[in-house]
């Protein structure tokens, strides 16, 4: 006995809490890094689909349809946005990412008809030239942000909250504030840049509301606007968006990533993107602007199968941010240069880490050229090159959508509901209110 | 300009959306190029978005966000004005002769706000060029997170002025309260009277540009510093 627990780990103090308070000791700060929780927590793989059998049946399929368009801001605005595909892009900054990966971003998206989001940080024109459908993020930082660009997007996202860290404002360290950055920022360059965690013009929802309004006075009531939340009190903040006149409300849950920020924050702050989902549409139900609201849902959706949940649950889209990286080569152990893949395992391993493992976009040093400012990192990643990744992934995506849909019977996405899934854990069926797999039962419901 | 009569929009008959629509798409071109606009009765949104070099008066006090995001328009307040008037302003001329409220000039690239009586807490909040003259006193935290352009407080300035400054400037001419994180009073340079007096002189204002105090950016908050005090 005596022997055994002289080398038995501590739960509560294992070797990830020693590192932890060691380094803490050493330094003095917090950590910083980039990226979405790396914590398991439930999520979409906890439920799965009761597709067609004897009782329903399905759909041809290779042969018949399954339509996949999607309409965003009927509510008030003139000219919703129609998608070919219920699948956009999440608002990520250009000085978060290179000028070449948001310009493969945009042609990705608008190849297969989706549409994409600028960022902290303002619009650049190579976004806008390749981007048929742009979402203009409304930040509390108001980097870049003018009436120019506001006038040219396609529809207005005001940022309240991210997933990675609600509540908590933005940063970019000084490596990534590069000469064109800081002049978009008006910062001087190669300052560590904070983003201001809340709107400097307004504050409550009350002022949220003539806000919303001034937004659409100045673009003539034409263009949808969004009001994007990150997961925490979900079914108020959502009911408050609504009242202040969101046409769309975004929620982004805790695995959702970011560019930089304290590690305390990526992991501890927020919930789960799949209870959140649950209260958004429980919430815009209790409004009663199911269908005259869209939700679109993100925060770690990851595969078609993803997808196909959150809408089933009541999602009229979804967005995806960390996803779209990996597509164009994040944590990828190579690049293409054009001819060949170079191995760049040895630049990981100078950042500490290694393919697989690596979160270290707030340094810029991105060995793949995605989340840099570093012209010859940059050219790592060729626009021509990642809008083929991305599309590739997209058109995949779609295509396991349908899939499954088909096999649930529906010649429709968006015709996929609640009745479609069940759960595998407890703790899944609970958070979704969904019945436990071969059971009729739902954690919570029901008196007792 | 001038010679014209200007256009006249009552908000007793018609909507902000009517106004904002014809001031967008309808002035200067088939129009006068100078509105006034009565009946303003606290209403939000007042001229929103101008994109021309038009003059607009609003006899009476507006609301949130008068001015917001104006481009080469003047406009003059005959009254007082509520949250986030000129708030990111890229250019031309906001003037209030009354009093502002709460975050007057945010995040401003551009462009000249005068608030000819005081203007509450976070005036110039964000501010990232344009230049704010007022005429009396600033709530606590004006020119939060000021990125560039300059403040003028002719009166007293409230508690934590300057926080978090980056290379906006304040001048202030009566008492300050406190200054907020890295914000530190400097001398005033040959340059900065100058500047002083430039802005004094568009509005009309004379007092002497030698009884201002200079605050900037410490800068030592620049970068993550772990000595640096945790408290801001």
């Amino acid at each position: 006995m005596t022997k055994k627990i002289d080398l038995e780990e501590s739960f509560l103090y294992d070797r990830h809490v020693l590192e932890y308070i060691h380094r803490a000791s050493e330094h003095g700060l917090y950590d910083i890094r980039g990226l979405g929780a790396k914590r398991k927590v439930p999520n979409f793989d906890d439920l799965v689909f009761l597709t067609a059998s004897a009782s329903r049946y399905p759909l041809e399929g290779y042969r018949e349809k399954c339509l996949t368009r999607t309409i965003l801001g009927t509510r008030r605005a003139k000219k919703p946005i129609t998608l070919d595909i219920p699948i956009t892009i999440a608002g990520m900054s250009f000085g978060s990412l290179s000028a070449n990966v948001k310009e493969a971003i945009g042609r990705a998206a608008s190849e297969v008809g989706t549409c994409t989001t600028t960022g902290d940080g303002g619009m650049t024109q190579e976004e806008r030239a390749s981007s048929k459908t742009l979402v203009y993020q409304c930040l509390p930082s108001r980097y870049g942000f003018n009436p120019q660009d506001l006038r040219q997007a396609d529809a207005i996202e005001m940022v309240i909250g991210q997933g990675a860290k609600p509540g908590g404002g933005g940063m970019l360290l000084g490596l990534k504030v590069s000469p064109r950055v800081a002049q978009m920022r008006t910062l001087p360059e190669g300052i560590d840049q904070r983003s201001a965690c809340r709107h400097p013009d307004w504050t409550g929802p009350d002022d949220l509301t003539i806000k919303i309004n001034e937004l659409r006075e100045i673009t003539d009531w034409q263009i949808p606007i969004y009001v994007k939340l990150g997961a925490t009190r979900v079914r108020d903040d959502v009911k408050l968006a609504v009242k202040a006149g969101a046409d769309v409300v975004v929620v982004d849950g805790m695995q959702g990533g970011t560019a930089a920020t304290q590690q305390v924050f990526i992991e501890h702050a927020g919930i789960p993107t799949l209870p959140a989902v649950r209260q958004a549409v429980e919430a815009l139900d209790e409004m009663d602007v199911l269908g005259e609201v869209q939700l679109v849902v993100s925060g770690g959706i990851r595969s078609g199968a993803d997808v196909a949940k959150a809408l089933a649950l009541g999602a009229d889209a979804v967005s995806l941010g960390q996803a779209v990286l990996m597509a164009l080569g994040c944590n990828s152990p190579s690049y293409f240069d054009g001819q060949e893949q170079v191995d760049v395992s040895d630049e990981y391993a100078k950042l500490g880490t290694g393919p697989g493992y690596c979160h270290h976009c707030h340094t810029g040093l991105c060995p793949v050229g995605v989340t840099t400012q570093i012209p010859e990192l940059e050219k790592r990643l060729q626009p021509d090159w990642g809008a083929r990744r991305l599309k590739n992934y997209l058109q995949t995506l779609t295509m396991e959508l349908t899939t499954l849909a088909r096999a649930c019977g529906k010649s429709n996405v968006h015709h996929l509901e609640r009745e479609d899934l069940v759960a595998l854990t407890v703790e899944a069926a609970a958070m979704a209110k969904l019945p436990l797999a071969g059971t009729d039962w739902i954690p919570g419901d029901g008196p007792g | 300009m001038e010679s014209v009569a200007p256009a006249s929009v009552d908000l007793q008959k018609l909507s902000v959306r009517q106004l904002n629509h014809f001031l967008h798409h309808e002035i200067g071109a088939t129009s006068p190029s100078r509105v006034e606009i009565l009946n303003p009765n606290g209403l939000h949104n007042i001229a929103v978005g101008l994109d021309a070099p038009v003059q607009v008066d609003v006899r009476g006090h507006a609301g949130y966000f008068l001015g917001g995001m104006n481009r080469q328009a003047r406009i003059v307040v005959h009254g007082n004005v509520g949250w986030s008037v000129g708030e990111n302003m890229m250019s031309g001329e906001v003037r209030v002769k009354g009093f502002a409220s709460q975050c007057a000039g945010a995040s401003a690239h551009g462009g000249l706000l005068f608030i000819e009586g005081s203007a509450s807490s976070r005036c110039g909040i964000s501010l990232k060029g344009g230049d704010i003259v007022v005429g009396g006193h600033v709530g606590h935290m004006s020119a939060f997170m000021a990125q560039a352009g300059h403040l003028v407080v002719c009166g007293d300035a409230g508690a934590g002025l300057g926080d978090s400054l980056y290379e906006a400037v304040i001048y202030v001419r009566g008492k300050i309260h406190s200054l907020g994180a890295d914000a530190r009073e400097e001398p005033m340079s040959e340059c900065d009277y100058d500047k002083v007096g430039i802005l004094l002189s568009r509005t009309g204002l004379d007092w002497s540009p030698r009884e201002f105090k200079r605050v900037a950016s410490a800068k030592t908050l620049y970068h993550w510093n772990v000595d640096a005090d945790q408290e801001y």
